[in-house]
């Protein structure tokens, strides 16, 4: 455990360095000698000869100088990869669409590798026809484009004890938000004609984990879907390729990847994945159970631990995230003092339903410490919570839904680290 | 309704943006489902026994099973091995602090269980079980929570008499009355608090339950595949033809680094070897896990890396002169438990005499 912790330690104080190096190379160029800069008065390489070729690399990944740009699995907490979770580099992205080969991935017993022509989606239960589709099939059915975030119960879950981990990749990074293409659960279920008394949909993947789950039919037809597309190609293998379920607002677990069943029921199968596990303890002992829905949230993805203010004072961009279940993000506030004061940021768009949305507030950063915050508040009006808000209600021994305000501590030479604030 | 209060916004929204296929019959698309394929499939059972098939297994059972198959990583006694899932004991912690959540402690229904372990286990080798077997491994967990006597037998039968207990612990989300109201207030924009005092700093590392229960899972996965052990019969033992003594045989293995080896022999064996990697490293810069690191484990005494917590069986196999060569390690490949009774090593073995001497193979090209 020493020797993994004082790795980390290195690798951060490593990429402060080298953070540090690049601010410094981009201060010369600012202040350029008398000379001018030589990127600009000489004649580049690259101003000179010829790049690749259009076919040098068929399907592209990012360039070489963005490979720290990658899911992370902090790996003292899971030492192998089958049944695990890993981290959407969140600090590191901008915009709100995650691109799918950085999406954060959650496997309980691992990503299974299934052929389209080998997929099979099954409807029974209490339905008229019971009823079985291959993956040609469902592309037959009317199609739908939807973007929603993903947000694993668990994000931000080890912070409940205390500040913990340092950077948001790692205290909020189990999210993701993509534009999905595929069919709503309505279309689907009409086409086999759910009976009367049909009241929940309990739907289960092919891999062994199952992974089953009882949703409410009043949920089910309002708005999920199944998914074949993500941001416009085909969903990776790690997110349930060829078909996932999306159940949108709602907490990630119910999310089925490799979904190959859907049964009508007239109750919940209280399977192992909504009683034991996905049930928040309070303080009383008590557990709450069918906390779906993922309430709102934000995150000041930068600047923070992994992206420290490497310019000095003046201009800067303060950004983040923030979404919210139970429908679109109305406004966000951030405060540079630990929550004494606030300002309105600026909504990079209109907030969507259970989607995502960016937010950047502009700062003159005189020099001095700051204590980061950001406060999301969605269209119910619902203000996301302080920690102490939660834990008054919720006692610590809670895993689940913590929508809690995070802290930077931005010390003066710019670095920034996760605290807890009275 | 009145629990989804945003439903009507997502419809709502919904249609206003004309964005959902307006669908008034059936496309016809699809094939109706046999009986027989949704028999394979529909295998859930609900707290009422909806799903439950009929048959019965004792505890007595239960306890042979749950050794072979469970109890690598829950534990003889259903307790967890290091910090693998518990699921015996923490009977009224739920409201202290780290609650310990099992099966007896924590899980309202039954069911439950049994539809788990049905389904999804064991780890690496699940929907292996069979349903008399389910029953029985069931049983033997109740009774590891002290529910119920050692001469219990569960069944279809009295399945819904056993009494779970925190099935009354649930509440269902209550966080609308809860919560939302005292969470949406007006917000506060200015001088909203006197002071702002550091409380607590991300000075140390931790990790939640979920992680940690997922690192142990990890380490052992592929190692736990009971049904991937031989037949109770006896098979045409695997041993190569011409065994060595148990011998200090250093020089055997001396002799065995000079041939060449076999480099399909190795491919195979290195395919081979990620049944086993969940625990064992190999290789530059391999050290010892869950399992011993395997750098020049030909010649090694058995239990001879200083510094591993080895069985004492194993550590006594040592110290009575076993030493790994072809012979040995074969054997011990072949099912390592016959060989070293109470070895750590929970793989079952391999079936086939050419996986052995593949991974024989494998693990001679990492002699020094």
């Amino acid at each position: 455990m020493a020797t993994k912790k004082r790795e980390v330690e290195t690798s951060r104080r490593g990429f402060l360095t080298s953070a540090l190096a690049a601010g410094g190379a981009v201060a010369t160029a600012g202040a350029a000698n008398a000379a001018g800069d030589p990127l600009i008065t000489e004649v580049q390489e690259w101003a000179s000869g010829l790049g690749d070729g259009v076919d040098a690399t068929p399907y592209g990944m990012p360039i070489r100088f963005e490979t720290d740009v990658v899911r992370r699995n902090v790996d003292w907490l899971t030492a192998d990869t089958i049944s695990s979770i890993n981290f959407t580099p969140i600090h590191a992205l901008d915009g709100t669409i995650t691109p799918q080969g950085c999406a954060f991935e959650r496997h309980h017993s691992g990503a299974i590798e299934m052929r389209k022509q080998d997929y099979r989606l099954m409807i029974n239960g209490l339905v008229d026809t019971p009823l079985v589709f291959t993956y040609e099939d469902l592309e037959r059915f009317p199609r739908v484009t939807r973007t929603f975030f993903l947000e694993c119960a668990a994000n931000t879950g080890m912070e409940w004890a205390g500040a913990q981990l340092n950077g948001s990749q790692f205290t909020h990074g189990m999210i993701h938000n993509m534009e999905y293409t595929g069919v709503t659960l309505r279309t689907l279920l009409d086409e086999a004609g759910i009976k009367p008394e049909g009241k929940w949909l309990y739907v289960e993947g092919a891999d062994a984990s199952s992974n089953g789950r009882s949703i409410p039919m009043e949920k089910a037809l309002d708005d999920c879907m199944i998914a074949f597309k993500a941001n416009g190609e085909a969903l990776r293998k790690e997110h349930g390729y060829p078909v996932r379920l999306v159940v949108p607002g709602w907490e990630g677990n119910l999310w089925v990847k490799w979904l190959r069943r859907m049964e009508v029921t007239d109750q919940p199968v209280e399977s192992r994945e909504e009683t034991s596990k996905y049930t928040d303890t309070l303080d009383d002992g008590t557990s709450r159970k069918w906390t779906w829905v993922m309430d709102a949230k934000s995150v000041i993805t930068s600047p923070s631990p992994q992206m420290p203010i490497k310019h000095g004072k003046g201009p800067l961009v303060v950004t983040g995230l923030a979404w919210s279940g139970r429908g679109a993000i109305e406004r966000v506030d951030v405060s540079l003092d630990g929550g004494k004061n606030w300002q309105a940021a600026r909504l990079a768009a209109p907030g969507q339903d259970m989607a995502m949305t960016r937010f950047y507030l502009d700062v003159d950063w005189d020099g001095s410490e700051m204590f980061l915050q950001s406060r999301a508040v969605d269209k119910t009006g619902y203000v996301q919570p302080t920690k102490t808000q939660l834990r008054d209600v919720r006692g610590l021994n809670s895993i689940y839904h913590n929508n809690c305000i995070q802290t930077w501590w931005v010390k003066a030479n710019g670095e920034a680290e996760n605290v807890e604030v009275s | 309704m009145s629990k989804y209060p945003n439903l009507l916004i997502g419809a709502a929204l919904a249609a206003g943006l004309g964005a959902t296929p307006a669908l008034a019959e059936k496309l016809g698309l699809g094939r109706p489902a046999l009986p027989d394929e949704i028999a394979a499939w529909n295998l859930d059972v609900s707290p009422d026994g909806t799903g439950l098939p009929a048959g019965s297994g004792s505890v007595e059972d239960g306890e042979t099973l749950f050794s072979d198959y469970c109890a690598v990583c829950h534990g003889e006694f259903a307790e967890g091995v290091d910090n693998w899932p518990k699921l015996s004991g923490g009977e009224d912690t739920l409201d202290h602090e780290d609650p310990l959540k099992t099966v007896g402690s924590y899980w309202p229904y039954l069911s439950t269980a049994w539809d788990y372990i049905h389904r999804s286990m064991p780890f690496g080798n699940a929907q292996s079980l069979e349903v008399d077997e389910v029953y029985a491994v069931v049983a033997y967990i109740l009774y590891s929570n002290d529910m119920v006597e050692d001469d219990f037998v569960l069944s279809n039968e009295n399945f819904l008499d056993v009494e779970m207990t925190n099935t009354n612990g649930f509440i269902v989300d209550d966080r609308a009355e809860t919560e939302y109201a005292q969470f949406s207030q007006e917000v506060c924009m200015a001088d909203c608090k006197d002071t702002v005092e550091i409380t607590m700093r991300a000075a140390v590392l931790d990790v939640t339950p979920e992680e940690t229960r997922a690192r142990q899972i990890q380490e052992m996965v592929e190692a736990t595949n009971p049904r991937a052990r031989p037949a109770a019969t006896p098979e045409t033992p695997a041993t190569p033809a011409a065994p060595v003594a148990l011998e200090p045989a250093a020089p055997a293995a001396v002799v065995e680094e000079t041939v060449a080896l076999d480099p399909e022999l190795v491919a195979k064996g290195e395919k081979l070897f990620k049944k086993c990697k969940a625990c064992h490293q190999v290789g530059d810069g391999a050290t010892n896990r869950t399992g011993p690191h395997l750098n020049d484990v030909m010649g090694r005494a058995a239990g001879g890396i200083e510094g591993f917590r080895y069985s004492k069986p194993m550590i006594a196999a040592g110290e009575d002169g076993l030493l790994w060569d072809e012979a040995s390690l074969a054997e011990f490949l072949t099912k390592p438990r016959a060989m070293i009774k109470g070895t750590k090593m929970s793989f079952a073995g391999f079936k086939k005499e050419k996986d052995i001497n593949a991974m024989i193979e494998y693990l001679k090209s990492f002699a020094q």
